[in-house]
């Protein structure tokens, strides 16, 4: 396979660095620019690309109708839409503790939605 | 919620500068601590910002908006900081006397002996950046969006365009998209991005929103909503290029076209305010012009990272704590540092010279045009050189930071005033 080399720019913290990728389609052969974590990075985004998602489910009986909920590590990015559309479907009751697991293991991927924040019962 | 007539330290906000001066100064000795907010609860906009990327500063743990809130306010509580919650701050005096009204309290009347001041700030409305048009239902800030999208539960509008490319426009695009929404573009007035690059690919790349730098709207079209908007290119005096008209239909516009520091109450006690950065002007404890009075956070200028927020309000709780317990601040000398060659402002704009003998520096600064080059950051008195740092780049949405340290203090000591400069390397 042919060498391709582009340009990808790291998302890992907010400096937003530039990285220049040479890679064959599947491995990748050098990286200018960046730093260890970002090396990390661009091999990732080229073989599995994953994000964090944030999102909102909702919650009865606190002080707003919604609870904002994380992954609790970076996740599929292909499946995404499937992951919000499963989410959309779930409805807590409060009170609900600071980072507590609401979803484990959400589509079979080994990832838990956690909440955001604490939400007492009014 | 009770509250005592007496405080060492009242805090005005308890956002994310709040909470950490309040913290802050019960952590350096202040005995009696209060913080102020006019919402009902702790946390101030970080509650709205249910997007991950906050923290890695402070942390080294990328977090949520309101889970980066929760640790602090769980720590306020337990360094035992009170709180006076919907309650509205109207009056600040020179003397430290703060006039209050609450459901709650009815008229509250408070004495401290040192105030911080961690309002935060408020974003440009359509009538700040003078968009032509009709008056319809459906033109927002991003921020109100925000509100109403992550806490409230309502969306909007279906069909979106975001104007100003700064970062909660480009998160709230892809929040949008999450929740079903459209959004057709994102246009930007200025030749670069208003926000930091990791939005641009996350939140616009990620799901093919289109951006167009050098690109405004020139007229909002609709009688009782939005219907669509004319968009067209812009020349570098920012005046439409005729011909470059495009009809976008929409329902919703929102506007990410600036943040401004919420001064109100600062300018009503006779704070200096900096033209430029429209926040108080500053010593390196974040005192004001006032003795007593300090200020912390997005309400000084308005900074991309809540880490440096955090960070800002540790310090004004610190110097406010040390204030009260001696009485008056020992500061000695004060020197000026001004901003120079492509340096649009720098914070603190005074710094005390004998604190450099306790702990370094750090000079927060924007660059005015951005350097796509490795640059120099420079601090100098006169022609002489004090200390320089190199940066890969330099832009006007990423703010820039260099630090005085201890060893440089005797030559800063020397100097009548400090200049900041970012040039080519």
């Amino acid at each position: 396979m042919p060498t391709i080399t582009e340009k990808i720019i790291c998302t890992t913290c907010p400096k937003g660095c530039t990285l220049e990728v040479t890679h064959d389609g599947k491995t990748v052969i050098s990286i200018l620019n960046g730093c260890k974590r970002g090396h990390e990075y661009a091999k990732q985004e080229l073989t599995d690309p994953r994000r964090m998602v944030a999102t909102t489910v909702r919650i009865r009986g606190a002080v707003h109708p919604l609870m904002p909920v994380f992954t609790s590590a970076p996740f599929p990015k292909p499946r995404i839409p499937e992951l919000l559309k499963l989410l959309r479907r779930v409805e807590l009751n409060a009170p609900v503790a600071s980072n507590q697991p609401i979803l484990e293991n959400v589509l079979g991927t080994g990832i838990d939605i956690h909440a955001s924040r604490e939400m007492k019962k009014i | 919620m009770t509250h005592k007539e007496k405080y060492d330290v009242v805090v005005i906000g308890s956002g994310p500068g709040g909470l950490a001066a309040a913290i802050s100064a019960r952590k350096n000795g202040a005995e009696a601590v209060l913080i102020i907010d006019r919402d009902i609860e702790p946390g101030g906009i970080l509650l709205q910002c249910i997007h991950n990327g906050f923290g890695m500063e402070t942390f080294k743990q990328d977090l949520t908006g309101p889970a980066y809130a929760q640790r602090f306010i769980d720590e306020a509580m337990q360094v035992g900081v009170e709180f006076l919650l919907d309650t509205m701050v109207l009056e600040i005096t020179r003397d430290h006397r703060i006039y209050a009204t609450s459901k709650e309290h009815g008229f509250v009347e408070i004495q401290a002996k040192a105030v911080i001041l961690a309002m935060g700030c408020r974003e440009r409305t359509r009538a700040q950046v003078r968009l032509p048009g009709t008056r319809p239902a459906g033109v927002y800030t991003a921020g109100t969006a925000q509100r109403w999208v992550n806490v409230e539960g309502f969306m909007p509008g279906k069909r979106f365009v975001i104007l100003g490319s700064g970062d909660i426009g480009m998160i709230m695009a892809r929040r949008l998209t999450f929740e079903g929404a459209k959004v057709e573009r994102v246009l930007e007035v200025m030749p670069f991005l208003s926000g930091l690059t990791r939005n641009y690919v996350q939140c616009l790349m990620d799901f093919d929103i289109g951006l167009q730098l050098k690109h405004t709207v020139k007229n909002i079209i609709g009688k009782n909503r939005v219907e669509a908007i004319e968009a067209c290119a812009v020349d570098d005096k920012w005046q439409p290029i005729p011909g470059t008209e495009e009809i976008i239909p929409c329902d919703t516009l929102l506007l990410s076209v600036g943040l401004i520091p919420e001064n109100e109450l600062s300018r009503q006690a006779g704070v200096i305010i900096d033209p430029i950065t429209a926040g108080p002007r500053v010593d390196d404890g974040f005192q004001t012009n006032i003795p007593g009075v300090y200020s912390a956070g997005n309400v000084v200028h308005v900074y991309d990272l809540v880490d440096w927020v955090t960070e800002a309000g540790l310090i004004a709780g610190k110097s406010a704590t040390r204030l009260v317990r001696l009485g008056a601040a020992a500061d000695g000398l004060s020197i000026p540092v001004k901003a120079a060659d492509n340096v649009r402002y720098v914070v603190p704009q005074t710094l005390h010279p004998v604190h450099l003998e306790e702990n370094e520096i750090r000079l927060q600064m924007r660059v005015t045009r951005p350097i796509e080059k490795p640059v120099w950051v420079e601090v100098r008195s006169g022609d002489k050189l004090i200390t320089r740092r190199g940066e890969p780049y330099a832009r006007p949405g990423e703010m820039v930071t260099i630090e005085l340290k201890p060893a440089q203090v005797e030559e800063v000591k020397a100097a009548s005033e400090l200049s900041v400069a970012v040039v080519e390397r």
